[in-house]
């Protein structure tokens, strides 16, 4: 087995596109579910909007790369108040069903022929990304230092992602230090009780899924962007599954962390793909297929979940009396 | 707790072992066919000729002496279909004239190309004009058939776990999962052991209905006696999913399957509506069986007490019910009829390993139609849902047809949010 590729590319996750991408689709699931206590289960279709969004405005509209931009968080705020105002009203659980059948609505749409001209159908939209490159300021070449070298493209990608993780982190930990994240945080611990002190709770609730949208919306930038390219089945539920199980690994209702967790899952992703593709090919595991290696690391992150839940609900960083797992 | 959990992991291992079935020739997600015919009789060696929008070559083939021909292909999108008119008999012609269709395939659909043949039209004489009067009510009775098809399927699913949702306040997300595992479960008997379909079936749905129980007493219940929140409990519903749809595709692999009997079975015609005898049967079943369910619920002092544990768990632990133990029964009876759901669904369609999880939001859909928590709201709900689901594709294309399903699900909790057979105190 080849331990020093294994590791390096390990190390790398850690700080790599996948990382940046789902920590802040977790950042805004964390303001949803960590802060307010609302279960949003259709993240990926705010990731999707807001690739698509800039995908379509830049390939089928032909216009410039930052109102593309303009429209993907346009498009990210439209659906969380088209979302919102039908389910913020109800239980936990009737929003979590709505806005996964929401999410499935908005893929079946991206991929289906009938829009094949605007969406591009189950090949998604591509060659959109050049106005973000014609921006990078790194000349030609690699970048980093050890392990962590990247490309030209991929640093600007990079350098672009974690300063805007920085900012997401930055915003929500002023936000919920300030009287409307407490406003957030009573919503979460007893919404009526809230109610009862003449706060509008379902505006505070709405402001709250669109923050964690828009957040969540900048993560489906970084994917379109870095890939160049947008599919509709990237924005699956699974998406959204993998983004929760980050934000519980890290810590609901901390700043740091989805940040973290996001690192974490990805590290121990990628190890668990090298060392069982390492052995698979070495021989060491007779009875696996090297194409089940992929679906073995995401059985792992199904049992990580379940355990997680179980013996440690608050994550690593999180306080177990700050988790809005038990029911109202 | 601890020894709990490695317990049912170990069960759920152990029993996919029994999955290691032979793989089978992958069947193809989507493709072409039709089928020609002059006079009444089947035209064979046709040559049809399909390429891409563009004029990429796919495929060219001729028809049998079936007169069908059949061209699968890779990717859904347009393909343009090439009727080679010289390969035709003597006095046929196409009607209209026109030997190119353009159609449309969507993914996991396969389309059907019409080439009517008619006689040569003698110099003169205009074309015989299509009685398109009753086409549509025609399809819109096949199309119903269908749907209460999808739905009776959708209700056998959603009845478990509308009750496991009344008597836990579990939203079990893994519910989908339930109704891979019987498809798969028979499948593995079926075609991995080489039992007959129905001896299959009956095994597989008492081997679902074990494991019901066993997820139940190892798992669940021990989390409820641990007092696990709801919402925490939906999210490791989650985590069980995922990881049952993994195994589920490291044991039977991403492809398409059929079981051994009743896959290609000649229609037949009862009014305007056409299908395979497998299809009448397999309906007859599942009425049969949520007749039976709905009896039981309501007859039964088991069932009396399920409804009344639905109703209020306190309350009917107070009045001296065994809760733990309906709802035992509950998760069993759940597991057995949404294996049931997957082998009726296998029939109908193909097995995968989605297979559940595609159906799962339809099976939300239905059960928060009908008002959650309710046993009969699930079934009126997934009829419901079954039958817009088919009879949209009357006026939208059948890629879209869950589209209106979900959408309709949102419009139902604006207006309703309790459902039709719900009542206004569950929604909080």
């Amino acid at each position: 087995m080849d331990w020093v590729t294994i590791i390096s590319t390990t190390v790398k996750a850690a700080v790599g596109v996948e990382t940046v991408l789902y920590a802040l689709a977790a950042i805004g699931i964390n303001v949803h579910f960590g802060y307010t206590g609302l279960l949003n289960f259709g993240q990926a279709a705010f990731m999707a909007v807001a690739g698509y969004g800039l995908a379509v405005t830049v390939t089928v509209l032909g216009l410039p790369f930052w109102v593309g931009i303009g429209v993907g968080l346009l498009a990210a705020v439209l659906l969380a108040v088209i979302l919102g105002i039908p389910t913020l009203r109800l239980r936990a659980d009737y929003l979590a069903i709505v806005t996964i059948a929401a999410a499935e609505i908005i893929r079946l749409i991206f991929r289906s022929v009938a829009f094949k001209d605007v969406f591009g159908g189950s090949d998604g939209q591509r060659g959109f990304s050049e106005g973000f490159y014609a921006l990078n300021p790194f000349p030609e070449g690699d970048y980093g230092f050890g392990w962590f070298t990247f490309n030209n493209r991929v640093t600007w990608v990079l350098f672009v992602g974690w300063i805007l993780i920085a900012l997401s982190c930055l915003i929500v930990y002023l936000l919920m230090k300030s009287p409307w994240g407490r406003v957030l945080k009573a919503i979460r611990e007893d919404e009526d009780a809230v109610r009862a002190l003449g706060k509008n709770v379902f505006s505070y609730k709405m402001q709250s899924l669109i923050l964690g949208g828009v957040i969540g919306a900048l993560g489906g930038f970084i994917y379109g962007l870095a890939f160049a390219s947008v599919q509709p089945d990237i924005f699956g539920t699974e998406t959204t599954f993998f983004a929760y199980t980050i934000v519980i690994l890290g810590g609901a209702a901390r700043v740091l962390g989805p940040v973290v967790g996001s690192m974490i899952f990805w590290v121990l992703l990628v190890l668990v793909n090298g060392i069982l593709s390492g052995a698979v090919e070495a021989g060491y595991l007779p009875f696996m297929a090297p194409t089940q290696v992929g679906p073995v690391r995401f059985l792992l992150v199904g049992i990580g979940l379940i355990l997680l839940l179980v013996y440690r609900p608050q994550g690593i960083f999180g306080d177990k009396r700050e988790i809005a797992i038990d029911a109202r | 707790m601890r020894r709990a959990v490695i317990a049912f992991t170990a069960f759920l291992s152990g029993l996919v072992l029994l999955l290691t079935a032979p793989a089978q020739a992958a069947t193809a997600d989507q493709g072409l066919r039709g089928t020609l015919t002059f006079q009444g009789q089947p035209v064979n060696g046709v040559k049809i000729v399909v390429t891409t929008e563009s004029g990429q070559p796919v495929a060219a083939v001729t028809t049998n002496a079936q007169g069908t021909w059949q061209v699968p292909v890779d990717k859904a999108g347009r393909y343009k279909v090439t009727l080679d008119v010289a390969t035709l008999p003597k006095n046929a012609a196409v009607r209209g004239g026109n030997n190119v269709r353009t159609p449309t395939v969507y993914e996991g659909n396969m389309s059907t190309v019409l080439f009517a043949l008619q006689p040569k039209a003698a110099p003169g004489q205009p074309a015989e004009e299509e009685g398109g009067e009753s086409s549509f009510w025609t399809q819109a009775a096949q199309l119903a058939f269908e749907g209460l098809n999808l739905g009776l399927i959708i209700a056998l699913a959603a009845l478990g776990l509308s009750l496991i949702y009344g008597t836990t306040g579990l939203t079990n997300f893994a519910h989908g999962e339930l109704v891979t595992l019987g498809a798969i479960l028979a499948y593995a008997f079926n075609v991995g052991v080489g039992l007959h379909l129905i001896p299959a079936a009956v095994i597989a749905v008492i081997l679902a209905g074990g494991l019901g129980y066993a997820q139940d007493r190892f798992f669940w219940g021990a989390l409820r006696k641990r007092g696990t929140g709801t919402i925490a409990m939906m999210i490791i519903s989650i985590g069980v999913a995922l990881f049952l749809r993994y195994v589920f595709l490291i044991f039977f692999g991403g492809q398409n399957e059929a079981f051994a009997q009743y896959t290609a079975q000649p229609g037949i015609e009862i009014g305007p509506i056409s299908a395979a005898p497998k299809n009448f049967v397999a309906m007859g079943i599942e009425l049969l069986v949520l007749v039976v369910v709905g009896v039981a619920l309501l007859r039964t002092r088991t069932g009396k007490a399920a409804r009344a544990v639905a109703d209020n768990p306190a309350l009917a632990s107070s009045s001296g019910i065994n809760v733990d133990r309906v709802i035992r029964i509950i998760w069993t009876m759940g597991g057995a009829i949404a294996a049931l759901a997957g082998i009726m669904l296998g029939l109908s369609q193909n097995l995968k390993y989605t297979m559940g999880q595609d159906i799962l939001l339809l099976i939300f859909a239905g059960v928060t139609l009908g008002g959650l928590g309710t046993a009969f709201g699930a079934l009126v709900g997934s009829l419901i849902v079954g039958l817009f689901i088919q009879l949209s594709t009357l006026w939208v294309p059948p890629e879209l047809k869950s589209v209106g399903a979900l959408a309709v699900l949102i419009i139902v909790l604006l207006f309703r949010p309790q459902g039709i057979l719900g009542r206004r105190e569950r929604i909080g």
